[in-house]
């Protein structure tokens, strides 16, 4: 069943989550509002990952809430996550995206022309009855792309999703994101890659160490920051 | 020695047929049926976490060792005239022989399906949850894509049954033309010292399995290599 109302704005509230006895996470406010895509961008394991799997209701907050239009648990129905290292289902990647397109209840009778589309949109044309698995790592990336822009997601969490593709098949992957973006799809995206980030984002967060160092729209992180990690960041030597 | 029992192959022998054929309802069935309890059974205890559920998996796997003649007896008394289930009169009956078996297999069915389907679950675990799919939904996806390593879980049932001699006997009784399988008429000929018919059975068993994997080999090899699961 799908709510009537919107998932945004994704608020994080005095957010702590911890894993293994460790505080990875610790947000006092965060908040998610329609628009261009967010940015979240910080060095290996500042807890980017974290944060997404928290906004897409995969983890729960040890203490605080996390809200989709100011309600809390509300199921990922109306939301999609690319993860960082993404796994094919055993089956061709028409039905893998097929799969996707059931986990919403599309309805039957489009679907072909659905997986058609979505191929086209990552540039896998003609790639339907090849087994997902058999993918070369690029292409699986893409394919996990097209599979959750099949859910049709109101906010979309990638994952580095740029990470292992060499620099055109990234560039072709930001392509497709600015268009969905335009389409009206959240996008919330961690990344390493300051470049992506200025590309894409219309806002960026920095976290390191677990902490929210910055949230600022994409001109003033880039041109004015207000941190000094942030300016250590793009001088790319912020480190653990 | 062995020319009687492919003499009675060759010429037809109705005899024998029914034999084999029943063997085989018997034991086809019974694999069905425990295919039914043990896969679903199996992706639980693979996904499910509930208090308790370390000791269920043991006590599973443990099950997978119990000696068939236990199981026999177990059957037996339950559908002895004067058991619980005595009402129903079915004991001395293929019936009775494919519930024993049945409960035989099903831990087999299940241990074996539990760790083929924790592996798979331990990879698609997240993407799932991502799709918002829930646990039933997560069991039917298991099953179907572990499909053709979950053939070897049944096959090993359906060896197990087809190969045992202790539960059918006890529940079946041995009943020439009606509960007699291969198993029960090789110990029945090797005790009477009709050795050739009790050495022409055994190959006809042996025979039998053989064919039932190198089918599924084949079925599970070509299935993989279609699905690039391999
Ligand atoms: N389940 C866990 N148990 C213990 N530590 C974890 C767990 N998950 C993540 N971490 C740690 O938390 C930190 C943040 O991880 P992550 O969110 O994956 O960072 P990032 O995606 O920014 O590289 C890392 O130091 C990581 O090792
Ligand atoms: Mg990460």
């Amino acid at each position: 069943m799908r709510a009537p109302d919107s998932d945004l704005p994704l608020r994080f509230e005095r957010v702590r989550f911890e894993a293994g006895n460790r505080l990875i996470l610790d947000i006092e406010s965060l908040s998610i509002t329609n628009g261009a895509p967010t940015a979240v961008v910080g060095p290996n394991g500042a807890g980017k990952t974290t944060l997404l799997r928290l906004g897409m209701g995969l983890f729960e907050p040890t203490v605080g809430r996390v809200t989709w239009g100011g309600r809390e648990k509300v199921p990922p129905t109306r939301r999609a996550i690319l993860f960082q290292r993404p796994v094919m289902l055993m089956r061709s990647a028409a039905n893998n995206i097929d799969y996707a397109l059931a986990s919403v209840n599309a309805p039957s009778r489009d679907r072909r022309r659905k997986i058609a589309e979505l191929l086209a949109l990552v540039g896998l044309s003609g790639f339907e009855d090849r087994p997902a698995r058999r993918l070369s790592g690029g292409e699986q990336q893409r394919l996990a792309l097209a599979r959750s822009l099949a859910r049709d997601p109101e906010i979309l969490f990638l994952d580095e999703p740029t990470a292992s593709l060499d620099p055109a098949a990234a560039k072709s992957v930001e392509d497709v994101l600015r268009a969905v973006a335009e389409r009206g799809v959240k996008i919330l995206i961690s990344t390493h890659d300051l470049g992506t980030a200025r590309r894409l984002a219309g806002d960026v967060v920095l976290i390191h160490r677990g902490k929210i160092l910055e949230h600022s729209v994409s001109e003033v992180f880039f041109k004015e920051p207000r941190t000094e990690e942030a300016r250590r960041f793009q001088a790319s030597d912020l480190l653990i | 020695m062995f020319s009687s029992a492919f003499e009675l192959l060759i010429t037809g022998d109705p005899g024998l047929y029914r034999i084999i054929g029943l063997s085989l309802y018997v034991s086809l069935t019974a694999t069905l049926i425990a295919a039914l309890v043990g896969l679903p059974l199996g992706a639980l205890l693979a996904l499910k976490e509930f208090p308790g559920r370390g000791a269920v998996i043991v006590i599973v796997n443990a099950l997978m060792g119990m000696p068939p003649v236990v199981v026999g007896l177990a059957v037996f008394l339950l559908l002895s005239r004067s058991g619980p289930l005595g009402s129903f009169g079915i004991l001395f009956t293929p019936r009775a022989m494919i519930i024993a078996q049945a409960i035989l297999i099903t831990p087999i069915i299940a241990a074996l399906a539990r760790q083929t389907i924790a592996d798979l679950w331990v990879q698609y675990r997240d993407e799932l949850a991502g799709m918002n799919i829930g646990t039933a939904g997560s069991v039917a996806t298991l099953l179907w894509d572990g499909r053709f390593s979950l053939l070897t879980a049944l096959l090993a049932g359906f060896g197990r049954a087809s190969a045992e001699v202790g539960a059918v006997i006890i529940v079946g009784g041995n009943i020439d033309g009606f509960t007699r399988t291969m198993t029960t008429a090789i110990a029945l000929e090797t005790s009477k010292g009709d050795l050739p018919l009790a050495i022409g059975l055994g190959a006809v068993l042996l025979i039998i399995v053989i064919a039932i994997n190198a089918i599924a080999w084949t079925v599970r090899r070509t299935g993989e290599r279609l699905a690039g699961a391999a």
